[in-house]
Parts: C-alpha cells; sequence; structure tokens
C-alpha cells in the first residue's frame, strides 16, 4: 500500500507541490461555492492574514529572525495598491505585483538593518517599524489620504472569470466571493513558492544560520545575505498580504495596521507552530473564526451581545495560553508529536 | 632571499619552507593589553598533517580562528598558494576550500544529520534563487548533487545509517563523526580539526587517526589536540606554542626530545600527571 502511495507522488519537487496546491484549489472551490457571502467575506479575510502568516513563518521559525513589524510592511503593500488602482487604469494583478515588489523594497532595508541584530534588539527595532509607519500615512495626508486613509476600487469580476465560474458552478459570482476567490489563489500561489523554497537549498540554509552562526559561516554561509533574503522573501508576502487586504477591506488606513495586526501575525504563526505553512494557515484560521464562533456560542449560552463579545478575546487568549504551556511547538508540533509516538507504537505491537 | 638549512634554525620561517600550501608569517594578535599571539610563524606543506600543541591559554584556539578569519592579526600575514591572503571573512576562505571543525562541533540541530552535511558541501552548488523559487529540475539536480556529494562524507566517516537523525539523538562520538563529514563534504584543500579527539575512547582514536592519516591524499591538515599520542603519531610535522610564541617546530621525535619543550608542555603534563 505504501509502496503503491509513493509511486504515484511524483519525484520532482515542483510537480508535487503543484500537485499539493491543485488539491488546495479544488478545497477552496469547494468551500467557496458552499458556503454564504458572509463566509466567503470571513475567508477572505483569513486570505490575507495566512499569506503574511506564512511569509512571517518562513523568517521567524526558518531564520529565527522575530519581526513585530509586519504589519507596518502589509500597509506598505496595501497604501501601494491603493494608489494604483486609484486611476482605475491599472489592473489589479499588476497592482499586486507591484505591491510585492515595493514591499520587498522595503524589506532590503529593513532586513539589511536587521541582519544586525538580534532578539530583542530586533524587536524593537521592528516593532518601531510598527509603530512608525502608520504615522507616514497621517503626515503626508496629502497622498495618502491621512486618518480617513485611501479607498481602494475593489476589483469587479471580468466577463471570461464570471462566465467560467458559471459554467463550472452554475451559480452567482458575487464581489465576495470574487474577492475571496482572488486571495486564495494568491495565497495558494505563496505557499506553492515558499514550499519550493522550504524544501530545497535556501529552507536548509536559513535554518543552519539560525541554529548556529559560526558553524554556517564556516561551512561558507554568509549570515548577513541570507538574512536579509529571507527578510525580502517574507516583506513580499507581507506587502502581497498588504494588497489583498486593501482590495477586501476596500481601505487603506493607518487604523488598519496597528500593533495589534503585528502581533496578531505572530500569534498565529506561534500558536500554529513556528516553521510551519500549515501552522500559519491554521493560526490564521483560528485568528478570524474562532471569536466569531465564540461570540456565538456565547449569545447561544444566554449571555448579552456586549459580554459574548468580550468572551471572545478571552478565550483566544486562553488558546495562547494552553498552547504554550501544552505544546510549545504549536498545534503542528503537537501533531507531529502524536503521529510519530503513533508511529512507534504501532512498531513495537 | 637564500633558504637556510633546516638544520641550522630551529624555526623555519614561513618564506623558507619550499612550497607551503598555507602558510601564517609573523602573526600578532593582542586582545587589549594581553597577547595572545607573538610573532607566530607556521608553514603547512601539501598533504602533510601539522599538529599544533601546546598548554592551555597558548594561543592554539586563536591561532585557528586567524586561519579560519574570525580573527584580523594585527600584524603579520597568511599565505594561500604563495599567494598573501587579504582579510576575509570566514565565509570567504571556506569558499576557497579552508574548513574547519569547532570544539563545540556546532552541529545544526534542527537540522538532520544529512542536510548538516549538505551544508557543508554547500560551496558546489550551481543554481540560484529563482531556479529554488520555481523548484526547477536544474534546483533538483543541484539537490541532488550535493546530497551524493553529503552521501560519501558521511560514508568516508561511518555515519551514513544516521542520515535521517537528528545530532542531538546521537551519542557524541557519533556527532563528532558528522561535524568531521560536514567539514570534509567541502573537499576542502586545507582541513584544521579542532581538538578532534575530546572525549573520545582510545579505540575511537585509533581508528580517527587511520583516518586523519587517510585524508592527507587529498589535504592537508592542521590538527590543534591534547592528547599527546594522536599527536605524535598522525602529524609529519608539529608547532608548539607556548604563551603565544613559538617555542619549537618540527618532526614529533625531534619536539618531543626539545628540552623547551619538555619545559612549557611536557613538563607541565607531568607535574600535572
Amino acid at each position: 500500500m505504501r509502496a503503491v502511495l509513493r509511486r504515484l507522488v511524483p519525484r520532482s519537487l515542483l510537480l508535487r507541490n503543484l500537485l499539493g496546491v491543485v488539491a488546495g484549489l479544488v478545497v477552496v472551490v469547494l468551500v467557496l461555492e458552499t458556503t454564504s457571502p458572509f463566509r466567503n467575506s470571513q475567508f477572505a479575510t483569513m486570505s490575507y492574514y495566512a499569506i503574511a502568516a506564512a511569509g512571517l513563518t518562513v523568517l521567524t521559525g526558518l531564520n529565527g529572525q522575530i519581526s513585530l513589524g509586519h504589519g507596518a510592511l502589509m500597509a506598505v503593500g496595501a497604501y501601494t495598491t491603493a494608489l494604483l488602482l486609484q486611476g482605475g487604469s491599472v489592473p489589479f494583478p499588476l497592482a499586486m505585483l507591484a505591491a510585492a515588489v515595493v514591499t520587498a523594497l522595503v524589506g532590503v532595508v529593513v532586513g539589511a538593518a536587521a541582519a544586525r541584530l538580534h532578539g530583542p534588539y530586533l524587536a524593537g527595532a521592528t516593532l518601531a517599524l510598527a509603530v512608525g509607519v502608520p504615522g507616514l500615512a497621517i503626515y503626508f495626508d496629502g497622498l495618502l489620504g491621512g486618518e480617513q486613509g485611501l479607498s481602494v476600487r475593489s476589483p469587479r469580476p471580468p466577463g471570461w472569470f464570471a462566465d467560467a465560474h458559471y459554467f463550472l458552478t452554475a451559480g452567482e459570482l458575487g464581489g465576495a466571493k470574487y474577492l475571496a476567490y482572488i486571495g486564495w489563489i494568491t495565497l495558494l500561489v505563496v505557499v506553492l513558492l515558499l514550499a519550493n523554497l522550504m524544501a530545497g537549498r535556501y529552507g536548509r540554509v536559513w535554518r543552519a544560520v539560525r541554529d548556529d552562526e559560526v558553524a554556517a559561516e564556516l561551512a561558507g554561509m554568509r549570515l548577513g545575505g541570507l538574512r536579509i533574503l529571507a527578510f525580502v522573501v517574507s516583506a513580499a508576502c507581507a506587502g502581497l498580504a498588504g494588497a489583498v487586504l486593501a482590495m477586501v477591506v476596500r481601505l487603506a488606513a493607518p487604523s488598519g495596521f496597528t500593533i495589534v495586526l503585528s502581533l496578531s501575525l505572530l500569534t498565529a504563526v506561534v500558536v500554529g507552530g513556528l516553521g510551519s505553512i500549515p501552522g500559519a494557515l491554521l493560526g490564521s484560521a483560528l485568528l478570524v473564526f474562532l471569536p466569531p464562533a465564540v461570540t456565538n456560542l456565547g449569545t447561544g449560552a444566554g449571555l448579552t451581545g456586549v459580554q459574548a463579545a468580550q468572551l471572545a478575546p478571552f478565550v483566544y487568549g486562553v488558546v495562547l495560553v494552553v498552547v504554550m504551556l501544552l505544546a510549545p511547538g504549536g498545534v503542528m508540533g503537537l501533531l507531529r508529536r502524536l503521529w510519530r509516538r503513533g508511529i512507534n507504537q504501532g512498531g513495537s505491537t | 632571499m637564500t633558504l637556510p638549512e633546516a638544520s641550522e634554525t630551529r624555526f623555519p620561517s614561513a618564506r623558507s619552507d619550499p612550497a607551503p600550501l598555507f602558510a601564517a608569517d609573523g602573526v600578532t594578535v593582542r586582545f587589549g593589553g594581553l597577547t595572545a599571539l607573538d610573532d607566530v610563524s607556521l608553514a603547512a606543506r601539501p598533504h602533510e598533517v601539522h599538529g599544533v600543541i601546546g598548554p592551555n591559554g597558548a594561543g592554539k584556539t586563536t591561532f585557528f580562528n586567524v586561519c579560519c578569519g574570525f580573527v584580523r592579526p594585527d600584524t603579520g600575514t597568511l599565505w594561500w598558494r604563495g599567494e598573501p591572503l587579504p582579510g576575509l571573512r570566514p565565509a570567504q576562505l571556506a569558499g576557497m576550500g579552508i574548513a574547519r571543525t569547532l570544539q563545540g562541533l556546532g552541529l545544526f540541530a534542527g537540522l538532520t544529520v544529512a542536510e548538516n552535511v549538505m551544508v557543508g558541501a554547500d560551496r558546489f552548488r550551481r543554481t540560484g534563487f529563482a531556479s529554488a523559487l520555481f523548484a526547477l529540475p536544474r534546483a533538483g539536480a543541484d539537490e541532488r548533487r550535493l546530497r551524493e556529494r553529503a552521501d560519501a562524507a558521511m560514508r568516508e566517516v561511518g555515519v551514513e545509517d544516521v542520515a535521517a537523525r537528528h545530532p542531538g539523538s546521537l551519542p557524541y562520538p557519533v556527532r563528532k563523526r558528522v561535524a568531521l563529514a560536514r567539514a570534509l563534504a567541502a573537499d576542502p584543500e586545507l582541513l584544521l580539526l579542532d581538538e578532534p579527539a575530546s572525549g573520545l575512547g582510545a579505540g575511537e582514536m585509533a581508528e580517527l587517526g587511520e583516518l586523519v592519516r587517510g585524508l592527507t591524499a587529498r589535504m592537508t591538515v592542521i590538527l590543534v589536540d591534547h592528547h599527546m599520542d594522536l599527536v605524535m603519531s598522525v602529524c609529519d610535522r608539529i608547532t608548539v606554542l607556548d604563551f603565544g610564541r613559538v617555542v619549537a617546530e618540527g618532526a614529533p621525535a625531534q619536539v618531543r626530545d626539545d628540552p623547551a619543550v619538555i619545559d612549557a608542555y611536557l613538563g607541565e603534563e607531568a607535574r600535572h600527571g
């Protein structure tokens, strides 16, 4: 049975990862087509959290650099997208690409500074980024719209996409669903590319640099270059996430990129399991779906609306504490441990 | 410059040696007021094992740190294949074929043994970031090539059967072999071994000695160790450091009988032993 399965899995890394992405796409279509527009918009929200979290887990989990400033990098992507879509002449995929490139360039600068810093100093520097960047939008209010921010024209589905969608599902393509598709297709592309990197040379040497700098340098690793590269990859993801966010919420405003956003991303990555892309997706799903689920439970149990709403952050906090106490490797770490134990027991009996 | 006869001088300088692969010439390193290395010269000839010994604090580790680029000498020059080496970073020296093992091993805990050794082979990769990002076939071929090199290095030191394990789960002597495999995977021309015998039993040490002798077919080895048996049996030449200065240099038998050495090092051991 195992041998048959192994023969079915292609040898080429790209084919293997592509296969995973196609399977993911099928699941995305099934889920988005069978859920309500409200759920669709929740999935759209999850997609941009997951894009940013996937990038962050590469930086923090694989390369060992902490960033409290990824919310600010998302802001760079969101504002770039908002500015480019203002005129109505730039197609949105181009705007998203530009957002990724601009944020990657910011990532070069921040990464170059970060490569020389460790631990609390790195946390402090990136925290300053998270606090400072939204302030720029207020300072340059002529261009960036100040506190109100910039409203974003969300892309409308082009004719061929709507036709193809109708052909496949015989259903209506709402605005929320279209945005969710954009977000999830972007997420799948990001996951594909990150999975390629992680399984290859870069994943290996990033982890080597994280585990022992001296030994890595003796083995010929250029520490600074590899650290900056990890930061740039991660920043490009954050930029894409910001682009999706801008289109989904139709707004790029300073209030959307507070330090809370940066911290939420970090908690998502940690709860899911550092360095794991499935973990980053799981953490993002918790971030988006847990609070409303808890609120619903609360009102179902007879709490008032305010009480139920207060319950959500409490439960999220409890989840965080429990994960840190019982599964410091995050959910994915826990699953891996159980899986290994299962194999060992299977082998001994 | 005329070459003095070896018998005329106790310390043939780096320049006087016929064709050293690697040489240090008049290297001085000061840390604040402390002189860690004082005018140290050493010439490692191709396909020889050159031992560096001396009591604790004699400057052996500092000397290695100079050789692999972690410490810049205040004065003095390093020579590589007859050319002076400008102040290079460790990563650049590694790219030229200088590999070093660490006393503390420095294995990557989050990587399997095979991955650890593949990092050592990294200078043989031929593809860049874009190939890896899109998982192009040539990136896959590159990975297979590195894996083959790693496999060969793991076989050479006998750790191929733990390739999929993580170093933390292995006993110390096996971890030492993994660290050696990682250095060998770089296919270095010069291998710097920092205390390769520490923590090994007598049998393992004999095996190590044989392994190191075997390496000289392909590379030059500079070795720092406390175990006199190993150093005396494995090395072609030995440089003795004491208080940062070279007090003797020569063949093992010559060094062993040198009164300055007995005084500085063996004498100390005799006193403690």
